[in-house]
């Protein structure tokens, strides 16, 4: 696995272990936001969606959105 | 400080709240209930002579040289095994029983060995000190032939055993069988004949079940159990208190000196972990710190394919800063990061992360909790709100069901194990504890002397989130959860979210069976012993933390307790046994990448307000690097400089391929160390480390207790660690004057609400402190959430079961699992430089008979071990204590390189790496890869120091 493949197979593993959360989306946003280096966060948005699941590619665009719009 | 042996009562301290007063050769004293009439005297400060009795094990009434008068009795009984009763009116010294205690020492001398003046324990023996206190000045009694010239035992590397000069006492007895719990102790014969035994006659005691724990030694009164140290250089002159370096338990010790020679470590009585107890590491292996091939001088290289060049420690500091510098100036900061340590002090450890933070100017700093503890961390603190244990050690002693789960106490944790084993056997006519073991293996524990593990469940690697759903299904859909507890002190939505979850038939232990392999009814019957059986305390260790799911395992603990009631009070809780000394600090002092010091995240304007201020510094409000991140940046050619304080990655961390790659990438690795670790085949500068007896400082151990670490001998590389970070951080330019770690303990009091009432006068005063330490707890918190969570209301969490990628196949078809043995530490670069390796010379990988023989193996053949990741070899064990299917091995020693074979996959929280887990094969080998004879040949390499010597 290379770094980006890496991202992605983390926001993928902690989606599903999130899935059963209230708000899963949220949680997983929220997850990535406290625990992630800022370069890890721009590789993933950099990379944008492909080969994430659902929930992980909805929480990076919920991410993403809110670093840009402020 | 002259030496002085710790105060002997004679007999074990009695727990009774009723008061009962006497008097003892005229004067009034007021003891527990309980208390021997021998006890009583002591506490006044009469010393009744002895020989049987001493206060770590039970009175055994054997010598009769304590006998006293009491009034109103006939006789003269021994105050060893009377009690004290209201009123008594006791005499201790009267013509008779002086008389009566001459005859019974000169029988005792008649069969002893008459060379005191050669005799290792010459000035620390019972018998000569008795002999004396009761004025025997000679014997009419020929000498015996009996007992005189019996061979001795040498086996054990620590201490001897000279027959001889037994007294057939049985002090090693008890301490065996009471304090210890091994049993190893046997006594044959009777009278002049009565020989004691490790195991049977022929056994001597490397033969036996003997550990090596040292409580018989230290029970002994004469010279026939005696340290081998002691015989060497004397017996030592004066003694300092500190605590030991080894595990998470935290014994506190006496470091027992001649100069500044350490003659023997003693376990401290009154140390509130181990109660006087110790294991084979923390009193025996300390051999390491004076051990040839430690590293003095700092060493510097250009590149990792020189030779190592020594230089003084100003060009060494001046050299680092610089290379720190330009790499900053050329990469930018975030190009630099540090790792902690769990084995150093929490001074140290909070000084490196200080260095990372405020002056690299990131967040890039990690610890090596990251691949042990970093869930407990997460799921404690989601659920409860605190990222440590709930309760104290002393409180095992209060449960009624002991849980233990992924933890192997008796070897990773030996001297809380042998507290928990005493409750499992039960004591005085109140019951043993019931056990409860989830372990893919039959540890020690399951089956030991006088103790049976009620269930043991055998699960499939991988599988611990199934099966403690499976147990939360059975609590909840069986009526056993506590309510009322649960509405009182948890979120109600939250709890009936996760009920209705467990609930579902897809989560029954039925039809999870397949997934875990552990027998249904064998697992409810576990999880209503766990909610019915009373007080109910959970236990677990590193085969909780170390999967995919550790976080999720955590947080799945968490939840039974809650639903159970167990928590907020003495003899419950959730206990993580913590495997470093340390780690329990090296979190709490902020070495995680996105938590400032007391787990406050570093987005948290307030409390990054705090450090600014004292420190003068902006800091970076985003999180930075994990230990596995800063490896990924470093491949990608963006993180160059590293900075690791105690700590072995290459041997500690996961896939070793990949962090070799990480490492070979950057361009200035410091390793600050005592030893020319893996780590530094690929270092660029070695900073000499100082060891736990040449500094000052503090450790935490498992139970939150802060303990004093105390400096018995100068440093032999001149420098404590908090001074080498300091005299580093002076030479970037920061503007640091500690002149004693306590003035860093202030700084961290001060910026750390748990730690606010915290110093080292607080230390001294108490001799521990539990944090939280507040001005609300002034002596601290030896159980938490006791009327309420820490984050207000406990959280319950959904954990559903998500099965590891790493999965066995036809290539792979074997699950390995890791773990520890007693003898050896972590990596082994302490314990594998001391005579501990007598117990453990190598690794062994344990593997069922049905798979052993499908490949035709046998006990001690080398085999091929390969996983996806890579391949290893080792000597095979085969044994029935793993189940078929599995396969386990320890990793204490660097040629066989267990992370070679273990993959990058990793808790899905914290990034802990996933070591329970990988899927193998097992073949027939002749000797060792090629993997393993190129490494080696780069490590001579890597060790090569300028005058052209090996280092190593
Ligand atoms: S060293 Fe420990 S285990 Fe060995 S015989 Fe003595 S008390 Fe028992
Ligand atoms: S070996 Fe020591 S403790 Fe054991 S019976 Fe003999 S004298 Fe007593
Ligand atoms: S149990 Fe742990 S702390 Fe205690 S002596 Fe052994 S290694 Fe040291
Ligand atoms: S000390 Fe009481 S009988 Fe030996």
């Amino acid at each position: 696995m290379n770094s980006e493949e890496r991202l992605i197979y983390m926001a993928n593993q902690i989606a599903t272990n999130l899935a059963t959360d209230a708000a899963p989306v949220a949680a997983v946003a929220d997850h990535i936001q406290t625990f992630w280096d800022p370069r890890m966060k721009r590789m993933i948005f950099a990379h944008g969606t492909d080969g994430l699941s659902p929930v992980a590619a909805a929480a990076i665009r919920l991410l993403a959105d809110a670093q840009n719009g402020g | 400080m002259t030496y002085q042996p710790q105060k002997d009562f004679g007999t074990p301290e009695s727990r009774s709240d009723e008061a009962v007063s006497l008097t003892i050769d005229g004067r009034e004293v007021t003891v527990p209930a309980g208390t021997s009439v021998m006890r009583a005297a002591a506490e006044q400060g009469t010393s009744i002579p002895k020989l049987c009795a001493t206060d770590s094990v039970k009175s055994y009434g054997s010598c009769r040289l304590c006998l006293v008068e009491i009034d109103g009795r006939r006789g003269t009984p021994a105050s060893c095994t009377t009690p004290v009763e209201p009123g008594m009116v006791v005499r201790t010294q009267t013509p008779q029983l002086a008389k009566l205690r001459k005859g019974v020492m000169e029988l005792y001398i008649s069969d002893h060995p008459l060379d005191c003046l050669t005799c290792a324990a010459n000035g620390d023996c019972e018998l000569q000190d008795q002999a004396g206190a009761v004025g025997l000045r000679d014997v009419r009694y020929d000498v015996q032939a009996t007992h005189l010239g019996q061979e001795k035992d040498h086996s054990n590397p620590y201490f001897d055993f000279d027959p001889s000069k037994c007294i057939a006492c049985s002090r090693c007895i008890r301490a065996c069988d009471e304090v210890q719990g091994t049993l190893a102790l046997t006594m044959e014969g009777r009278g002049w004949d009565s020989k004691i035994s490790a195991g049977f006659a022929s056994d001597n005691f490397m033969g036996s079940e003997c550990v090596s724990c040292g409580a018989c030694v230290q029970a002994c009164p004469t010279a026939t159990l005696v340290e081998k140290k002691v015989v060497e250089v004397g017996t030592p002159e004066r003694s300092v208190v500190t605590t030991c370096a080894y595990c998470g338990v935290g014994c506190t010790f006496r470091a027992e000196m001649r100069g500044e020679q350490l003659v023997r470590m003693v376990p401290y009585k009154d140390g509130k972990a181990n109660r006087g107890h110790s294991c084979v590491k923390g009193r025996f292996a300390w051999g390491y710190a004076q051990h040839q091939e430690r590293i003095l001088k700092p060493m510097i290289r250009k590149s990792i394919s020189d030779p190592w060049r020594e230089v003084e420690w100003d060009e060494a500091f001046a050299y680092t800063a610089s290379e720190l510098k330009r790499i900053s100036a050329k990469y930018g900061r975030n190009a630099l990061g540090g790792i902690t340590s769990s084995r150093c002090t929490n001074e140290e450890t909070f000084l490196v992360q200080k260095l990372v933070r405020a002056g690299f100017g990131n967040n890039n700093v990690d610890t090596c909790a990251r691949v042990c503890h970093s869930p407990t961390g997460y799921g404690l603190k989601t659920t409860f709100g605190t990222s440590a244990g709930t309760q104290d050690f002393d409180s095992v002693e209060d449960s009624d069901v002991i849980l233990i789960i992924g933890a192997n106490p008796t070897d990773g944790h030996p001297v809380f194990a042998s507290r928990m084993k005493r409750r499992l056997r039960g004591q005085d006519g109140r019951p043993g504890a019931k056990l409860i073991v989830i372990d893919p293996r039959r540890t020690d524990i399951v089956r030991s002397p006088h103790i049976e593990a009620q269930h043991h469940l055998p699960l499939r690697p991988g599988t611990n989130v199934a099966v403690l759903t499976a147990m939360a299904h059975v609590i909840v859909t069986e009526g056993l959860a506590d309510e009322a507890f649960i509405r009182e002190r948890c979120d109600w939505d939250e709890y009936s979210h996760w009920a209705e979850f467990v609930s579902q038939a897809r989560n029954s232990p039925e039809n999870l069976q397949p997934v875990t392999l552990v027998d249904a009814e064998e697992l409810r019957a576990a999880a209503r012993l766990y909610a019915t059986g009373g007080n109910g305390a959970i236990y677990y260790g590193l085969g909780v933390t170390e999967h995919s799911q550790g976080s999720s395992t955590v947080m799945a603990i968490a939840n039974l307790a809650m639903a159970t009631g167990n928590i907020g009070r003495s003899g419950v809780g959730v206990n993580p046994l913590r495997g470093q000394n340390n780690v329990q600090g090296a979190c709490d002092m902020g070495s995680f990448p996105h938590e400032l010091a007391g787990y406050r995240h570093i987005s948290d304007k307030g409390a990054r307000a705090l450090f600014e201020k004292d420190w003068g510094v902006t800091l970076d409000p985003e999180p930075g690097l994990r230990i596995p991140n800063m490896l990924d940046a470093a491949v990608d050619g963006v993180f160059k400089a590293l900075y690791c304080q105690g700590e072995d990655i290459l041997q500690s961390d996961p896939n070793t391929a990949h962090v070799s790659a990480g490492l070979a990438a950057m361009e200035c690795v410091i390793v600050h160390d005592l030893f020319l670790n893996e780590t530094a085949n690929y270092a660029h500068i070695f900073l000499p480390g100082s060891t736990f007896l040449e500094k000052n400082g503090t450790f935490t151990n498992a139970e939150r207790r802060i303990q004093p670490v105390r400096k018995v001998m100068t440093p032999m590389n001149g420098l404590e660690d908090w001074e080498v970070t300091q005299r580093l951080a002076q030479a970037m330019g920061l503007n640091w004057n500690y002149s004693h770690p306590s003035e860093i303990m202030d700084e961290i009091a001060r910026l750390t609400p748990t730690f606010a009432g915290v110093s080292f006068a607080r230390l001294d005063e108490m001799g521990s402190l539990q944090w939280p330490v507040t001005a609300d707890a002034p002596d601290g918190s030896p159980i938490m959430h006791i009327d309420g969570f820490v984050r207000g209301k406990g959280k319950f969490v959904v954990t559903d079961y998500v099965p590891t990628d790493e999965k066995t196949g036809p290539r792979f078809p074997l699950l390995l699992t890791t773990g520890r043995i007693l003898s050896q530490y972590n990596v082994g670069a302490q314990t594998r430089r001391t005579e501990n390796v007598a117990w453990h010379p190598e690794d062994l990988l344990e593997i069922h008979p049905v798979d052993a023989e499908d490949r035709g193996v046998k006990s001690g053949d080398w085999v091929k071990l390969a996983s996806r990741a890579g391949e290893t070899t080792l000597r095979a064990n085969v044994t029935d204590r793993v189940a078929p299917g599995v396969v386990y091995t320890t990793f204490h020693h660097a040629v066989t390189q267990a992370n070679v074979v273990t993959t990058d996959y990793s808790d899905w929280a914290t990034n802990c790496p996933e070591y329970k887990v990988t899927a193998v094969q097992i073949s027939a080998s002749n000797g060792p890869t090629e993997w393993q004879e190129e490494y080696e040949a780069l490590s001579a390499r890597a060790r090569r120091v300028e005058t052209g010597i090996a280092a190593e």
